[in-house]
């Protein structure tokens, strides 16, 4: 049987070479998040709220959540994190949602489409994609706010983060795709105007920013994994109980 | 006579308890050969019984409404008390139920399980699969994201190419000119309540089927041929202790894997719980590329390999039809392959090599070479159920041994 299987998979695998393909963005660098550095979690949360939740909303995920699970109290959310208001211009409570007050017909008049909740937007986008992003924006004269993105071509939004990063302009190559066809392709980024940051500060920045907005799109993934050992080692307990009570039942058997 | 006894002999004179037992666990004769492949039948009862729990919890906080569905499953994942494993034990259940149905018809495939005179436990078997792939696809709506609406929109779309009245028959089945709060509410109450009493009336009748042929065995032996003087099989044991103890192995070792991926990979790379997913439905926003759960690829990949989508709808069905015949196309005497014919072997591995590269393909954007390659797949399915028409009616088949091998 063993040997029939590999002479067919010899003969059909090679099928599975036609199914080649796929292309890169640029930039393509990789992110790798610490769930253990909180600190690294609340600056996120500070660049969300700052520079992201004038258009975008969180709307699923709870102030006072993010409070507990990040090292944030009570206290210090009302002071520096939370700026939204109900209708009568009080504070919102850290008990509520991460909502914004925009609503979505004006948000579609002034860009376009309107701006996505981002509660998920880890889990959708992923964060290799949210990083990149968020460092791909560059100087375009065309566009309605003057810059373009080379990870999400004639994205509706602004480079929000434009005062912390500084303009930067693309440098392009010709490329012939498959087909022979000519194309201008991003290869790399030239700084052409200051920001408030470094190019290894911005990134750190970024970074934050996508390790809260991961953070935000499964605020129990940590916990689910200290959870998960717990339960494969009692499950591996159970294995060797159940193999041993097997074992001592099929005596008889021959 | 003690206490325990007296109320079992109160219960048995006015229910059949003690005598359904025994003929079901405690005097059913299982074959004392069954390997590794025999685990996923019990392993399929199990992951019924977890769904339908776990699927109970979180109807109490679900809401099937257009506006809601998508929030109320993230209030599960965040506010509800545990509602993120209930949620994760459910998603991720739904397609370890898929992987253990796969590997239960392999085996039946792999040890002709299907033969005479199991064709009716096959055959509801295969009633079982549709309906699970029924429970599947409404299930799969109800999170109410970007893929769950698409996905679905695709699926009911392929009724459409039914000539005359395909566009009245997706209307039917939608409620609505597009999939909408209509489609989400009778999907619910078919998910929830008449799809699993069919699955579990189903089920029932399986095992009724199955209890009343006996169980096959790797060595596609009939052990019931051989009894001795109390009319006991020589190769069989009872059920109950040694099946229901062996099977508690099996269950571990499941629950091991299963675990993995709840607990670490619940998404499993976008395979279990799809990327797009996490978006919320937007009936004016196509996604990109639209592709079914894994558990629906090999399928969705027969339909995409035919240029015309009547065809291909016909294809598709045709594909399932196959596997519903199967006792009929193998006209093979010997049940298990390892007592048949190097031809059956070679068939067998293409089966498999072509379902799971169309299961891959199907997943996948299409492209000139992967239509091709789906093609080639389709046809090594196909391929299967013709070529074992003819080759097994004269088959060079080993000697079967009178007795089960260990």
């Amino acid at each position: 049987m063993k040997k029939s299987v590999w002479i067919v998979a010899g003969l059909l695998l090679p099928v599975l070479g036609w199914a080649a393909g796929g292309g890169a963005i640029y930039p393509n660098d990789d992110i790798d998040i610490d769930w253990d550095d909180k600190a690294s979690m609340q600056r996120g949360a500070a660049l969300f709220v700052n520079y992201c939740m004038g258009c975008h909303s969180a709307e699923y995920m709870r102030y006072n959540r993010m409070g507990q699970d990040l090292g944030i109290s009570d206290e210090l959310l009302r002071e520096n994190l939370i700026f939204t208001t109900n209708q009568y211009g009080e504070q919102t409570k850290v008990g509520e949602q991460m909502k914004i007050t925009m609503n979505k017909e004006y948000a579609e008049t002034a860009f376009g489409t309107a701006p996505p909740d981002l509660t998920l937007i880890a889990r959708s986008r992923g964060t290799h994609w949210l990083y990149n992003y968020l460092r791909g924006f560059y100087v375009d004269e065309t566009r309605p706010f003057g810059v373009n993105n080379s990870v999400f071509p004639n994205v509706g939004m602004p480079h929000v983060l434009l005062d912390l990063e500084g303009l930067k302009k693309a440098v392009t190559e010709t490329h012939k795709d498959a087909e022979g066809n000519e194309k201008e392709v991003i290869v790399g980024f030239e700084k052409i105007g200051e920001g408030s940051m470094s190019e290894a500060e911005y990134d750190q920045a970024v970074k934050d920013l996508v390790s809260f907005l991961d953070y935000v799109g499964e605020p129990i993934k940590q916990k689910r994994k200290n959870i998960g050992v717990g339960v494969l080692i009692f499950l591996f307990i159970f294995l060797i109980l159940a193999i041993m009570l097997k074992k001592e039942y099929w005596k008889d058997v021959h | 006579m003690s206490k325990q006894n007296s109320l079992l002999g109160w219960i048995d004179a006015r229910f059949p308890l003690t005598k359904m037992w025994n003929e079901h666990l405690a005097q059913y004769y299982a074959p004392k050969n069954f390997n590794f492949w025999y685990y996923f039948g019990s392993l399929a009862l199990l992951v019924l019984i977890m769904q339908i729990v776990t699927g109970i919890f979180l109807t109490m906080q679900y809401k099937p409404d257009g506006d809601l569905a998508f929030g109320s499953v993230e209030y599960i994942m965040r506010d509800v008390d545990w509602g993120w494993l209930i949620r994760y034990l459910h998603s991720t259940g739904a397609s370890f139920f898929f992987i253990v149905v796969y590997l239960h018809m392999f085996r039946g495939m792999m040890y002709g399980s299907y033969q005479k005179p199991r064709e009716l436990v096959w055959l509801f078997g295969m009633f079982i699969f549709l309906a699970l792939m029924a429970e599947a696809f409404m299930g799969y709506l109800l999170p109410w994201g970007q893929m769950s609406y698409w996905g679905a929109q695709v699926i009911i779309s392929l009724f459409g190419a039914i000539p005359w009245v395909g566009d009245d028959i997706t209307l039917f089945i939608r409620g609505d000119y597009v999939i909408s709060d209509a489609t989400l509410n009778r999907f619910f109450a078919l998910h929830v309540i008449a799809v699993p009493i069919i699955l579990l009336a189903l089920v029932v009748m399986h095992i009724i089927a199955l209890h009343e042929v006996g169980s096959n065995n790797p060595d596609g032996i009939d052990i019931k041929k051989l009894k001795d003087e109390n009319g006991i099989p020589l190769d069989g044991i009872p059920f109950h202790p040694y099946y229901s103890v062996k099977d508690i192995v099996g269950v571990a070792g499941f629950l091991i894997v299963f675990s993995s991926v709840v607990f670490f990979f619940p998404e499993m790379k976008g395979y279990f719980l799809e990327y797009a997913n996490f978006v919320p439905a937007n009936p004016f926003k196509t996604p990109e590329h639209i592709a079914p759960v894994w558990y629906f690829t090999p399928f969705y990949a027969i339909l995409r390999a035919v240029p015309d989508k009547l065809f291909g709808v016909i294809a598709m069905f045709a594909a399932i039809v196959m596997l519903f015949l199967l006792p009929w196309f193998d006209r093979g005497k010997v049940r298990s392959i390892r007592y048949r014919s190097t031809a059956f072997k070679l068939l067998l591995a293409m089966f498999v090599i072509s379902f799971i590269g169309l299961g891959y393909l199907g997943a996948l954007p299409p492209t000139e070479g992967r239509t091709l390659a789906s093609r080639v797949f389709t046809l090594g399915y196909f391929g299967y159920f013709i070529a074992l028409w003819f080759i097994s009616k004269n088959e060079n088949t080993k000697p079967v041994p009178e007795r089960v091998t260990s």
